[in-house]
């Protein structure tokens, strides 16, 4: 089985799976009592639909974004479930993250525009055949002026392949490091074959990057000569 | 953000990709192959034994160390979605912030230049090279016209950028209110408070000996001293790193400091280091740069004037030229918000091939740090380790408090945390001093940014850093400025003017910082 190709625009991370799922995202709507455009106080809650093409129900891995602003995050998602095939009437909506904290000190700018990831093992509940997702931002704070989730993208679960060969340092690592893993009884198994595939990513790209041992020199050919400095 | 096991294996590969190439990971390896040869190493338990000689032998613990350093230096790996601007610094508008200014820097150099129709770098003639490598030791009685030539900007023009940030998402009325800050930082960064602070400064605390308070000649040394630098000399023969940094957090005593310094900055002046300034000094002596005659003009302004420092003046040159020729620093470019300023070799405008960074360690604003070199000068006397030492102590701390970032340590953190306090703990002063027009910021101001020295005594000044390196974070100085606030707080009450708080504050060196901090830290009736 081919192993997952780094997607592009990544940034120099590993990727969790192969391309981030086909989805509409509106933009936010502000829960507020009262009209919108007249009142002084602001909303401090929002909502984001993201619409999944209906006929590929996505069975969620991770949802990865950029906070840009928000203090807490409410996820819900609506699934298929096989009852309800030839039923019409509303799904359900469930919630698999609750008020999961983004910016420890709504006031002030910590964690304010950071990347975030929530992997399918932190929620709540089961999130597979997932038609929809509603994530609801809360702002406490009056401070902001807005607050909303950027480059939000949600992604599959991938295939579990694994590449046989990567270097032995690495499987070796991880017993010692975390006793405390073994309290629990044994390790969810998705759960390990998906940091271990991370991991084996990680090794295939410190293996193709050489060492960034510097040479020290600074100048081109024994040259220094050189013009007005630059403002680009 | 990364959940706790994957972070963790992404910075142990982090780790290991930065220490494979070095010297250290060689060496390793020389010393594994060597092994091989010893009696007590068997073909069957091959890892385990060459695992088991490494330890005995001390390597390990060289490893730790090195692990410690990188850990200390570099921050933790961002989330794999990041790109690499967001590692330098998460907040936009301050990196803007951050370009503007530094593009106002480069137009400086580039219109000096220009003006003086001094190129900013010149190959020397062969004769000149003979006589600069003569006087290398006495660089100072050089008195070279530097009339022409003026500092590429004051601190004061930096404060006023700080003071100028603003979030533009962040609700900036006209009207007071309570989101406006009183002081001159209008922008919203945590900054730790006093129970906060006692936290993370518990070793200052009033049960704990420190050095600076309890080996006074008042308290018996029984007490404390002769233990304390019992405790210190066991940690030098134990060469372990992390130990040393837990240690310095009471003080370091006077005999051991200049090797614990080394020890926790990780610094152990090998052959190939001394190679390596030799060579930096080579360079210095085959080029001319213009950055070279602004470094002159600072060391003849500060150290050349101060009680001091001024016998040092040659050290300073010493260091610093060659400091500026140094492009391993370009490496702190990745966690710093900076960006490194770039030219083009004459006549290839343009190809990336013959891009350079100027100066070659790409920090075109040194002045106001250049006295932060002289402290060091006390402590080590052979150039290629004072230059080791002064270089780690920049790219892990000064570096911070001359660029625009959100670091808790960074300079617009300390001035947030240091007119946070001010105001929480003596509002009537902070009040008092804003009404006459006296912002406490203008005076701490100075302070901060050259880490207090020039303005405490050296032994009190070589007290403060220990701690800043037992602690890992520049925030004691804001609390420091805050402690010397309301030490003189009597006599600022009485004030009507800028210039006469000034007056109040302008002589630190009868302070004792440590008694200054531990009373404001744990003594202040909240």
């Amino acid at each position: 089985m081919e192993p997952p190709a780094p997607s592009l625009g990544h940034g120099a991370g590993f990727p969790m799976a192969p391309d981030p799922a086909l989805c509409t995202v509106r933009s936010p709507v502000a829960l507020q009592v009262g009209d919108v455009k007249t009142d002084l106080a602001r909303p401090g809650v929002a909502v984001i639909d993201v619409a999944l093409p209906p006929t590929q129900p996505l069975d969620l891995q991770e949802i990865v974004f950029k906070n840009s602003y928000t203090a807490f995050l409410t996820v819900r998602v609506q699934r298929r479930r096989p009852c309800d095939v030839g039923r019409e009437g509303a799904r359900k909506w469930v919630t698999c993250l609750w008020n999961h904290c983004l910016m420890p000190s709504p006031h002030t700018e910590a964690g304010s525009q950071d990347y975030f990831s929530v992997f399918r093992h932190q929620m709540l509940c089961d999130v597979d055949q997932v038609t929809a997702v509603r994530l609801i931002l809360r702002q406490p704070s009056p401070v902001w002026l807005h607050f909303t989730l950027e480059e939000l993208r949600l992604y599959p679960r991938g295939q579990q392949s694994l590449q046989t060969g990567f270097p032995s340092w690495l499987s070796n690592l991880a017993p010692q490091q975390q006793p405390e893993n073994l309290h629990g009884g044994v390790p969810d198994p998705e759960k390990v074959s998906t940091e271990v595939q991370q991991l084996w990513v990680l090794t295939e790209m410190i293996r193709a990057n050489q060492t960034a041992a510097r040479i020290g020199r600074f100048d081109v050919d024994g040259c220094y000569d050189i013009n007005l400095l630059s403002y680009t | 953000m990364l959940e706790q096991d994957t972070g963790l294996s992404l910075a142990i590969a982090q780790i290991v990709q930065r220490l494979k190439g070095s010297s250290l990971h060689s060496q390793l390896e020389r010393q594994a192959r060597g092994s091989l040869h010893k009696p007590e190493i068997k073909l069957d338990s091959l890892k385990e034994d060459i695992k088991e000689f490494l330890k005995t032998s001390g390597w390990e613990k060289r490893l730790q160390n090195a692990v410690y350093s990188e850990l200390n230096v570099f921050p933790s790996p961002c989330h794999p979605a990041a790109p690499p601007e967001h590692m330098k610094e998460p907040l936009v508008y301050m990196r803007k912030a951050q370009g503007s200014w530094e593009k106002r820097i480069l137009k400086s150099l580039n219109s000096m230049c220009t003006e003086l129709s001094i190129p900013l770098a010149r190959k020397r003639p062969i004769g000149e090279q003979k006589e600069l490598l003569n006087k290398w030791n006495e660089m100072g009685t050089d008195e070279p016209d530097l009339s022409l030539f003026r500092p590429v900007y004051a601190p004061k023009d930096f404060l006023e950028v700080l003071m100028n940030l603003r979030n533009p998402n962040y609700e900036n009325g006209d009207q007071p209110s309570f989101r406006n800050h009183l002081g001159l930082i209008q922008v919203p960064l945590k900054v730790k408070d006093i129970p906060e602070l006692r936290d993370y400064f518990s070793e200052l605390g009033l049960n704990t000996g420190q050095l600076g308070i309890d080996d006074s000649t008042q308290v018996p040394p029984e007490l404390f001293e002769n233990e304390h630098v019992r405790v210190g000399q066991t940690v030098l023969t134990e060469q372990d790193s992390a130990a040393a940094q837990q240690y310095v957090r009471q003080g370091c005593p006077t005999a051991l400091r200049a090797e614990l310094w080394a020890l926790i900055l990780n610094i152990s002046n090998q052959p190939e280091d001394i190679l390596y300034y030799e060579q930096l000094k080579s360079n210095v002596i085959q080029h001319d740069l213009l950055v070279d005659s602004l470094i002159y003009k600072d060391v003849k302004l500060t150290a050349s004037n101060d009680d001091y420092y001024f016998v040092f003046e040659d050290y300073l040159y010493q260091v610093l030229l060659c400091f500026s020729r140094d492009t391993s620093v370009l490496e702190h470019f990745s966690y710093s918000s900076a960006t490194p300023p770039k030219s083009y070799i004459r006549g290839k405008l343009g190809l990336e091939e013959y891009a350079v960074f100027y100066p070659p360690n790409a920090l075109s604003q040194l002045n106001s740090f250049i006295i932060s070199v002289a402290p060091l000068c006390f402590l080590y006397h052979e150039p290629s380790k004072l230059y080791q030492i002064f270089r780690e102590m920049y790219v892990r701390f000064f570096f911070r408090l001359h660029s625009i970032s959100s670091h808790p340590s960074g300079i617009v953190s300390l001035c947030l945390l240091f007119e946070t306090l001010l105001q929480t703990h003596l509002p009537q002063l902070f009040y008092h001093l804003r009404e006459i027009g006296a912002q406490p910021l203008r005076i701490s101001f100075k302070w901060m940014v050259r880490a207090f020295s020039g303005y405490l005594a050296t032994d009190q000044l070589l007290l403060l850093w220990d701690r800043i390196l037992g602690y890992n974070s520049l925030e004691i100085l804001a609390v420091l400025a805050a402690a010397v606030f309301a030490f003189r707080a009597v006599n600022l009450m009485e004030v009507t003017s800028l210039a006469a708080a000034e007056a109040v504050l302008a002589d630190l060196s009868t302070l004792k910082v440590m008694p200054l901090l531990q009373i404001f830290l744990f003594a202040t009736v909240t």
